[in-house]
């Protein structure tokens, strides 16, 4: 007895901290319909801040709890500032191109903390007046947990309260709902959105302080919760607050039971939770569907062939590129090896992105697939290396058709996140089962298993370009033909679509698979140069690298993946040679294009260059 | 006449010299880590080598070639260690690699010695498998591994009365393996022990309330803790308010080292057994020696990975002495078997594995001056927790020893 309330209390608290987090995340998602990445950062600040302030403050329950406060109220002035700074020059982009802003400010903030604090972790003393614990029902339970579970609740009173019973709640819950009508009864949306961004910053910022009497600050805090938050607010229902407080407390407690009955799953639990609950729910527990894009559906030119000068300069391109490793060392083929790989990720990403609106936070599931497909044929199997390197596509395609008949049937962000919990039980498998996958010490010395004329970088490099070259014709074959057309159809109006007869199901499907099937591929590339697989090929940094690329290139045209991953795996391997603070660096020079190119860089070049004639 | 022929011969001499000299130019070594990922941890290492390689070059470089490192940020991903290894021998002309913190990534750049045949003195990564199932000629492995650290724990785990153990690991391959380890060795001295209970938080993001109460719930008689970082001050402020520590007795990995100790401040659970570095107590010339440098290049005390990344070095040079040559296959030759001095005192590189046997202290944790510290501590020589020369032949590849 005793037991099952102690689990009870630490599910309690668990599941109230979660909802500090998520609610701040799900408002601003609400509202502004922003991804926000760097809700974690701001959580981290928040945590930073106030060990800061409470050292310097008497350590009473007073000055304690003030300067938590305060420390939530200057995350509050960041998260304005980012808004007014950042975000706000880019509403009008397309759909969750904001989410690359955000993630250039998650890097900003990783390497300004640093600066600012140094890399020591840090352990506050325990909350003045809070720091004992009481007995209950036979269970020492810590004063603070108590406290923990007791705030949620309060929070969410008090964020109800400003919802309901505010005018600025009556202006969120309708711009929440249908932004543009609420735009045109005279809300203001510039005031709004930035209250609201500094409300949920203000909640990160209070979390992250919140946390300090319980755990260390430190550098690495800010991803470690924004993956969970994020499910939190899917599982919840995007925007919904209520929502948001009932998955906190039900995952809480799934996880405070979950690992003491089983505790090899924590690396999933919460993954299976969300992915439950979102094939019995497609939105959420508290989740209404999404209004059909109430903002501008993309205004996203027909393809038109290309003219006979840009496919010299196309071939001129693949001539130069081919002719690359005659001028330069080893490295630079290496490099060129990887933007080849990296640029397939892309596109196949872009496919069942940018053509058919399907975003896939979990892209790496494919990737990974491919790679360890590749890797356990040569080394279980014993395959010939050119067997193995078509059986990793094709094994990631079969996954991808079996998971899109699941992931398909949410939409959105909700879709998503369903490929973000699928990679990590990828992952967790390929960490968990040990005597197949080699666990997280990955499967080594493939590299044996290629025919000599491949062995070296220049082979292999010259395989990479030819296979690399064909995948994007074809997948630039697709997408003009009828079967690309009718893709972008169902993105821009699956209504209209199904009223012309397009099996819009049918078309989505076989995008998602098709996405899944050149992801494999390049994962199966991927292993083979590296001579290695390890789960890290499973992992969100993948899935968000492969989504920053397609971004940055920008999402309407066809060689926007090819130019964004040429830009950003240039960009990253260069800085990291060249300074300690790359991080810093590039996150700066990813929401600089961000602000200056919201169309991607191709979008860009395009407007350029072709006039502004459209 | 005499001094202008003299000149006239010095400068006969000193031409050719020279420019040998110029041509030989520094050597040039390609080291790896996370930086950017873990810096609570590399960065004191960073220290520890860069004060190697500054002494090295007072002194006069080695073999009369100034030492110069290129050092670069994995960002924690083992892929990119590779190409970085890629960069560093290509580009860079190193002539060998150093460093590594993360078990998978240090696996990851041996991979790459192994196929471009390069020299990899792995730094830090604690996994068996670096130098036994998947261990590779060119690869050497200074810091006590995982089973050595397990089994100088369990040589005091043995001693315990306690029956009823339950285990607190990361669930990765480091959490894995130490808990094999630590399970096999302690039941081979003490069959009457039975684990009862085991829990596999995820890495930083153990939940300490939850994990706490199910431990309690087996009512374990001693614990063996694995976590680390970000989880090891939520597990003991958890368990010290409910009531789980002092009562229960606890052995702990690694978790002496000054790098946690530094975190958990007036907090440190006094009485748990630990592998660590009293940094403050160690009195042998050699720490002694290497302590003053430090402090007075950096006026901070060192950390367990700046004596890491200062060993590793001076292991370097020294094989580099021996073998008089940047030359990978005479650079093998001489590191297998090289005997040098550690801070930690002797150490020699394993012909039959290229594990070296530096140690780790053994003792228990305790508080001073709101401090947490090492008390009844003694050094672990590595070479006596290694298992049989049979049992590693066998966990070897037969092609790492030629």
């Amino acid at each position: 007895m005793d037991l099952i309330f102690g689990q009870f209390v630490a599910g309690l608290s668990y599941g109230s901290t979660l909802f500090l987090i998520s609610a701040g995340l799900t408002l601003i998602f609400g509202v502004t319909r922003v991804v926000n990445f760097a809700h974690g950062s701001l959580y981290m600040v928040g945590a930073y801040v106030a060990s800061t302030i409470t050292a310097t403050l008497p350590s009473t329950p007073l000055g304690f709890f003030s300067g938590l406060l305060v420390a939530a109220l200057a995350v509050a002035l960041v998260g304005a500032l980012i808004e007014v700074v950042v975000l706000r020059r880019i509403y009008a982009a397309p759909e969750i191109f904001q989410l690359l802003a955000t993630f250039g400010l998650v890097l900003v903030v990783q390497d300004l903390v640093l600066i600012a604090w140094g890399p020591e972790e840090r352990f506050a003393p325990r909350a003045p007046g809070l720091a004992g614990s009481v007995e209950l029902f036979g269970a020492f339970i810590p004063e603070y947990t108590l406290f923990l579970i007791v705030v949620g609740p309060l929070v969410f009173a008090l964020l109800a309260w400003l919802l309901r019973r505010t005018r600025w709640g009556v202006w969120i819950r309708a711009s929440a709902q249908d932004r543009e009508t609420a735009g045109a009864l005279g809300i203001n949306e510039r005031v709004l959105f930035t209250s609201v961004f500094a409300l949920g910053a203000f909640l990160a910022g209070l979390a992250g302080a919140l946390q300090i009497p319980r755990e260390t600050v430190n550098l690495q805090m800010d991803m470690g919760i924004l993956v969970e938050a994020f499910v939190v607010v899917v599982v919840g229902g995007l925007g919904s607050v209520t929502g948001a407080l009932w998955a906190s407390i039900a995952i809480g407690l799934l996880h405070a039971f979950g690992t003491w009955w089983l505790p090899q799953s924590t690396l999933v639990l919460i993954f299976v939770v969300m992915a439950v609950v979102l094939v019995l729910r497609p939105h959420g527990l508290l989740g209404r569907p999404q209004a059909e894009a109430s903002a501008k559906p993309p205004t996203h030119l027909p393809f038109v062939p290309l003219p006979t000068r840009a496919k010299w300069l196309w071939l001129a391109a693949f001539a130069v590129a081919a002719l690359l490793p005659l001028v330069v060392g080893d490295y630079i083929v290496v490099i060129a090896t990887e933007m080849a790989i990296a640029s397939l990720l892309a596109a196949s990403l872009h496919f069942a992105m940018g053509l058919g609106g399907i975003v896939s936070f979990g892209h790496a599931a494919f990737f990974g697939l491919g790679a360890y497909a590749v890797a356990l044929a040569i080394r279980l199997a014993d395959a010939p290396f050119a067997l193995a390197l078509v059986g990793g596509p094709i094994a990631a395609a079969a996954v991808a058709l079996l998971v899109g008949v699941v992931v398909l049937r949410s939409a959105g962000v909700y879709a998503a996140m369903l490929t973000l919990a699928f990679a990590q039980i990828l992952s967790s498998t390929a960490i968990q089962w040990v005597d197949i996958t080699g666990g997280d010490n990955g499967v080594l010395g493939l590299w044996s298993s290629l025919p000599a004329a491949l062995a070296g970088e220049l082979g292999f490099y010259w395989l990479t370009l030819g296979v690399v070259a064909a995948s994007l014709l074809a997948l630039r074959r697709a997408a003009v033909a009828p079967f690309g057309f009718s893709l972008r159809a169902t993105r821009d109006s699956a209504l209209r679509a199904e009223a012309l007869g397009i099996d819009v199901a049918r078309v989505r499907w076989l995008a998602f698979a098709a996405g899944g099937l050149f992801a494999g591929l390049a994962g199966a590339l991927h292993a083979l140069q590296k001579g290695a697989v390890f789960p890290t090929a499973l992992s969100i940094p993948v899935s968000v690298d492969a989504l920053v690329m397609v971004l940055l290139g920008g999402l309407q045209t066809l060689s926007g993946p090819l130019v964004g991953a040429l830009a950003y795996h240039g960009l990253s391997t260069e800085l990291v040679r060249a300074t300690d603070h790359w991080r810093l660096v590039l996150g700066l020079a990813i929401v600089a294009l961000v602000v200056l190119f919201p169309g991607g860089i191709v979008g860009f070049l395009r407007r350029r260059f072709e006039g502004k004639s459209r | 006449m005499t001094t202008r022929r003299e000149l006239l011969a010095l400068a006969a001499l000193s031409t050719p010299l020279s420019r040998t000299f110029a041509q030989a130019g520094p050597i040039r070594i390609g080291e790896i880590n996370s930086y950017s990922t873990i810096p609570q941890f590399t960065i004191p290492y960073r220290m520890g080598w860069q004060l190697a390689v500054e002494e090295a070059n007072a002194a006069g470089g080695v073999l009369g070639r100034r030492i110069e490192v290129v050092s670069r940020d994995d960002a924690g991903k083992p892929e990119d260690a590779i190409r970085l290894a890629t960069e560093l021998v290509s580009n860079e002309r190193v002539a060998l690699l150093a460093g590594t913190f993360l078990s998978n990534v240090g696996l990851a750049v041996a991979d790459f010695a192994l196929r471009s045949k390069v020299l990899f003195v792995a730094a830090e990564p604690l996994t068996d498998a670096l130098v036994w199932e998947k261990g590779n000629r060119y690869t050497f492995r200074l810091r006590p591994s995982t089973f050595m650290q397990s089994a100088m724990l369990v040589e005091e785990a043995a001693k315990l009365p306690a029956k009823r153990w339950a285990i607190i690991a990361p669930n990765y391959e480091y959490g894995q393996s130490a808990v094999t380890s630590f399970k096999a060795l302690l039941k081979a001295r003490r069959p009457d022990v039975e684990f009862v209970a085991e829990q596999w938080p995820a890495l930083g993001k153990l939940e300490a309330a939850s994990t706490v109460q199910a431990i309690l719930a087996a009512r374990p008689e001693a614990i063996f803790n694995v976590t680390f970082g970000a989880d090891l001050p939520r597990l003991v402020r958890e368990g010290n308010l409910r009531g789980l520590f002092p009562r229960v007795p606890v052995v702990s990995l690694l978790s002496g080292e000054p790098e946690y100790l530094d975190v958990l401040k007036d907090e440190t659970p006094k009485g748990w057994i630990v592998t660590g570095y009293p940094w403050d107590q160690i009195a042998t010339p050699e720490h002694a020696k290497f302590f003053n440098a430090y402090y007075k290049r950096y006026k901070d005390n060192p950390r367990l990975g700046s004596v890491v990344g200062y060993s590793t070095f001076t292991a370097i040079f020294e094989a580099l002495k021996k073998a008089k040559s940047t030359d990978t296959e005479k650079m093998i030759a001489a590191m297998r078997g090289l005997a040098w001095t550690t801070p930690f005192g002797p150490v020699v590189f394993r012909r039959i594995d290229h594990q070296s046997t530096m140690g780790a202290f053994v003792g228990k944790l305790d508080v001073r001056d709101g401090r947490g510290t090492m008390v009844d501590w003694r050094y672990a020589d590595g070479a006596k927790f290694l298992p049989t020369d049979a049992e590693v032949a066998r966990r070897r590849p037969a092609e790492a020893q030629k």
